[in-house]
């Protein structure tokens, strides 16, 4: 009775490779997303560099290369609170546009955005993610903050990888980026917001227009 | 060399059961809400397709609950791989002698 439907082998395996592809990886990601959440990286960036400017003498020698005068300063404590406050908006502001380009991208090609591979990615983000987190977390409050931007790119970026296997493979070449410049972040003392400014604000920017120009213009001209 | 339209399985003649099947190929196991939003079918054509699926022990059903709903998920079975396996290898056959 269904015949009619697989008439066409060329046509039913072509069927086939679609349903695997779109059941295991989520492919709605969106290149605006990226680009927005480097806009935000810019952005926060800019303004912890002009708070690094501000910061009362002796504090810093020059950026994130951090020479506290003393350690239990309470004035010291507030200093990097702001820093953390300020890293935390940058990231929820990140997020949401994120997710917003990306719905609005899932809900043009009428793709569910809540999928079982959504869900792994998800998880597999967020597992070296909440890692990297805790390291971060431990590293300022022992007074290392120096190495923070080097784990925000190394543990990003294993992220990136970790979840590519459930969503466009590119992500992991992003990751492989990410985790070269945390790398010579570690060895490179004082270049830290410089490194993070790259990693997150203009690799993101880039990797957007990219997946922008490869995936969703090409979705667009296919309609027109 | 026999020809490879006979190995085609009788059971995946149906774009629906196709459907189901590759999708739990690449899924450990996948609930029945998960499968329509893939397939794109009425819920009653998907129910019938598995049911059918499941008394050729392609695929296993599993039946659990969230909460107080009832949670339907399905896995592929070792039987039903294979089958769909051969049955892709026929369809690859079958291009390759119209080439």
């Amino acid at each position: 009775m269904h015949q009619e439907d697989t008439a066409n082998p060329l046509k039913t395996l072509q069927d086939i490779h679609s349903i695997m592809e779109r059941s295991a990886r989520f492919l709605s990601l969106s290149g605006w997303s990226g680009v927005w959440a480097g806009c935000t990286a810019l952005a926060g960036a800019a303004i912890a560099r002009q708070w690094l400017h501000q910061a009362p003498e002796g504090y810093f020698h020059e950026y994130s290369k951090s020479i506290p005068i003393d350690e239990t300063n309470g004035d010291y404590r507030a200093y990097l609170l702001r820093f953390a406050m300020l890293a935390i908006v940058v990231l929820v502001v990140a997020l949401a546009g994120g997710y917003f380009f990306t719905m609005r991208k899932a809900r043009k090609e009428g793709a569910t955005l809540w999928s079982p591979a959504s869900r792994r990615m998800v998880f597999e983000l967020a597992v070296p993610l909440a890692i990297g987190g805790i390291f971060a977390f431990v590293f300022l409050y022992r007074g290392l903050e120096a190495y923070i931007p080097a784990i925000c790119l190394v543990f990003y970026g294993l992220a990136l990888i970790n979840g590519s296997k459930h969503t466009l493979s590119d992500i992991r070449y992003l990751g492989f980026f990410e985790i070269a410049l945390g790398i010579i972040c570690l060895f490179l003392q004082g270049y830290g917001l410089l490194l993070w400014t790259v990693g997150f604000g203009v690799l993101h920017i880039l990797y957007g227009i990219i997946m922008w120009s490869k995936y969703d213009r090409q979705a667009i001209k296919d309609k027109a | 060399m026999r020809n490879p339209i006979e190995q085609l399985n009788k059971l995946f003649d149906s774009r629906v059961r196709i459907g189901i099947m590759s999708a739990l190929m690449v899924n450990e196991s996948l609930n029945f809400n998960d499968l329509k939003a893939l397939i794109d079918v009425t819920d009653g054509n998907l129910a019938s397709h598995l049911k059918s699926l499941e008394e050729n022990s392609y695929i296993k059903v599993q039946k659990g609950f969230i909460g107080r709903k009832t949670n339907t998920t399905y896995t592929i079975t070792k039987a039903g791989e294979t089958a769909f396996r051969s049955h892709l290898n026929a369809l690859e056959a079958i291009i390759k002698n119209m080439k």
